[in-house]
């Protein structure tokens, strides 16, 4: 087999299997939204269907997850920090499986959440969903951030990405309250055990938008050698 | 004395020849690895421009180096009495360095051939003809400059990297500054290897000019080279679309083209360099037998012993070198044009200024220096420190084995031809 050493040189980068995987989990957070459709209209059916979806996208995420950590031995020379690479890895890799517990939990408990809660509800886990996928977007200029050397523009351009994925977050905040709001007034007339489990639900899909925002600020740290 | 003159020069040209073909086999691919590897050029355009400028390398400007092989390392006023023990010495460098790069190729080991063929001279020399009989003080410079030549085109690389990303990838139009300075990049290209190459390497092609003229030479050739990569930049055809999931597709295209210069500025520095490897030996070897056994240090070196080492080269090149560089065009990855020509130009312009100081150097540790000056400049996604100590521990291996071998071969030879 006729070889060449130079090759050996230059080691897998991380860079693209680290974009896949958060490719992947974008696609299990989008299932979110015809999931909660489904199951808010309490079609249980559609809701387990798209709830397959969901785990097997999460299954695949697993999959680039491990790969990559293995692909990543120590003594590789990179333009960022293997431990705030693992980190944003292990934070992607949350997003996902948060997704797939949320949709677990109401499937399981085929919970019903009031009328008035509903378009605030939707509303809620779509602009999670778009904090997750501005994640994505700064996640996927860390190649032109290798190409430039991490200078210049290429830094204010992720820098803007990073800045629009805290305003999103903080307006998942507000939506948050806001849901918690109408729930807050209308508690004393559900069963305190489902109440209880809606909040949880509230809570997990907030979650989105925080391990995205922590995603934007390791990919932050890294800009900063 | 020469009564087996004749069969000393056969010998010396068949293991020369041997030498050449095994650098063209299994090292031009290193030489070439970044230019296939950032796929700027085709593995069939690497191998046409490999076996062009490799020859023209060898043969314009080998001279220097394989003056210091011939006769830089061994005090030759020495040997004056017994010119036959430095043809013996020579014949088993050659043989000892070629033999241990094949066992080297096949298991695999990154070894340089330059390491393998001086540490054979300084073996044969320090054992065969005795310690003083080497010019410690040249062996001494070589061994500096293979210190020093890794990290002056890492220093050269990190350099040419940052002034990228200043005048192109950092402008509010990187596609605009990419055309706009791409062609001073190619210029500075053409420019030093030809100012290098007048300088140093012409003589012996009956080329003598003065300083003045140099420099006009030089010019001439980098504005002509720039001429014709401004031309194959104005056929480039762009696209916005491809912009949209890597922004820099339309700027690398342009890179494409300076790396495809910059490739052929390797393939000659290598020439350069290595083919002092396998010809410096040789060229010992003729000068004694044809000055009928007188030693001198002056005698003018034939250019039919540097033609011979290109076409090895060549030959090498094309029997089994291409399937190396075809490899190494898979194994690379995610090198883009940009990096890639900032890796090569330094290694290229590293080799090329020690052709002309005839110093011999590892291009392959050139190279790696120059990817790791890259790297620094958080250039490239990943580096594999394994393969990089790997590469440079091989040659405190290297020396050893080369001079065992040649000390072997030599008391060989001695034992058949009497001495």
């Amino acid at each position: 087999m006729p070889r060449s050493y130079i090759s050996g040189l230059f080691g897998t980068s991380p860079i693209s299997p680290l974009q896949q995987h958060m490719a992947k989990v974008q696609a299990t957070v989008t299932e979110l939204i015809p999931f909660f459709k489904a199951a808010l209209a309490e079609d249980w059916d559609k809701a387990e269907s798209v709830r397959q979806l969901i785990t097997t996208r999460e299954n695949e995420a697993d999959a680039l997850k491990r790969e990559l950590r293995l692909k990543l031995p120590h003594g590789l020379f990179m333009p960022v920090s293997r431990r705030d690479l693992l980190e944003v890895l292990t934070m992607q890799d949350r997003i996902a499986n948060k997704a797939k517990d949320i949709s677990g939990l109401m499937l399981g408990r085929q919970m019903q959440f009031p009328d008035t809660m509903h378009a605030p509800l939707l509303d809620f886990v779509d602009r999670c969903a778009d904090a997750t996928a501005q994640a994505q977007t700064a996640i996927n200029e860390l190649d032109e951030l290798v190409a430039t050397g991490f200078g210049g523009n290429e830094i204010d351009l992720v820098e803007s990405m990073i800045h629009k994925l805290d305003v999103i977050e903080s307006d998942t905040d507000d939506i948050q309250v806001a849901v918690r709001a109408i729930l807050f007034k209308m508690e004393k007339d559900l069963p305190p055990v489902d109440v209880m489990f809606m909040y949880r639900i509230l809570d997990w899909i907030g979650d989105l938008a925080d391990l995205a925002q922590r995603v934007g600020s390791r990919l932050e740290l890294m800009l900063a050698r | 004395m020469m009564e087996f003159g004749l069969t000393f020069i056969i010998l010396a040209c068949v293991f020369g020849l041997f030498m050449a073909w095994g650098v063209g086999a299994n090292d031009v691919a290193n030489a070439m690895a970044t230019s296939v590897g950032s796929k700027a050029l085709t593995i069939k355009q690497a191998i046409i421009i490999a076996a062009v400028f490799e020859f023209l390398g060898a043969f314009l400007a080998g001279g220097q180096v394989t003056a210091t092989i011939r006769k830089g390392m061994i005090d030759a006023e020495l040997m004056a009495g017994s010119p036959e023990l430095l043809v013996y010495g020579m014949l088993a460098a050659l043989l000892a360095a070629g033999i241990w790069l094949l066992i080297a190729s096949r298991a695999g080991w990154p070894v340089s051939t330059t390491h393998s063929i001086v540490g054979a001279i300084v073996g044969f020399a320090a054992v065969g003809l005795g310690i003083e009989a080497v010019q410690w003080a040249k062996v001494g410079t070589i061994v500096m400059s293979w210190v020093i030549s890794p990290v002056t085109s890492g220093a050269i690389a990190f350099a040419l990297f940052m002034s990228v990303q200043k005048l192109i990838f950092n402008t509010d139009d990187p596609l605009a500054s990419a055309r706009r300075y791409v062609p001073l990049y190619i210029f500075l290209v053409g420019f030093i290897v030809a100012l290098v190459t007048m300088f140093k390497g012409l003589k012996h092609i009956g080329l003598e000019l003065s300083i003045l003229e140099n420099y006009l030479v030089a010019i001439t050739v980098g504005v002509i080279v720039m001429l014709i990569g401004i031309y194959f930049i104005r056929k480039l055809k762009f696209d916005p679309d491809a912009d949209r999931e890597y922004h820099f597709t339309n700027v690398e295209k342009v890179f494409g083209v300076l790396m495809m210069v910059t490739a052929c500025a390797m393939a000659f520095a290598h020439g350069s360099n290595d083919v002092a490897n396998a010809v410096g030996p040789l060229a010992a070897v003729v000068s004694i037998v044809q000055n009928d056994g007188e030693v001198s240090q002056k005698s003018v070196m034939a250019s039919w012993i540097l033609l011979l080492g290109g076409i090895g080269i060549v030959a090498g090149l094309m029997m089994y070198g291409h399937k190396v560089i075809a490899t190494v065009g898979r194994g690379i990855t995610e090198l883009t044009p940009s990096r890639g020509f900032a890796a090569t130009l330094a290694a290229a312009t590293t080799v090329v200024v020690a052709s002309g100081t005839g110093l011999p150097i590892s291009t392959t540790h050139t190279l790696v220096g120059a990817v790791l000056g890259v790297g620094m400049a958080r250039g490239i996604a990943a580096v594999n420190m394994g393969v990089v100590r790997t590469i440079f521990m091989s040659w405190i291996v290297t020396l050893p084995a080369g001079a065992i071998l040649a000390i072997l071969f030599f008391f060989m030879f001695k034992g058949i031809f009497g001495g």
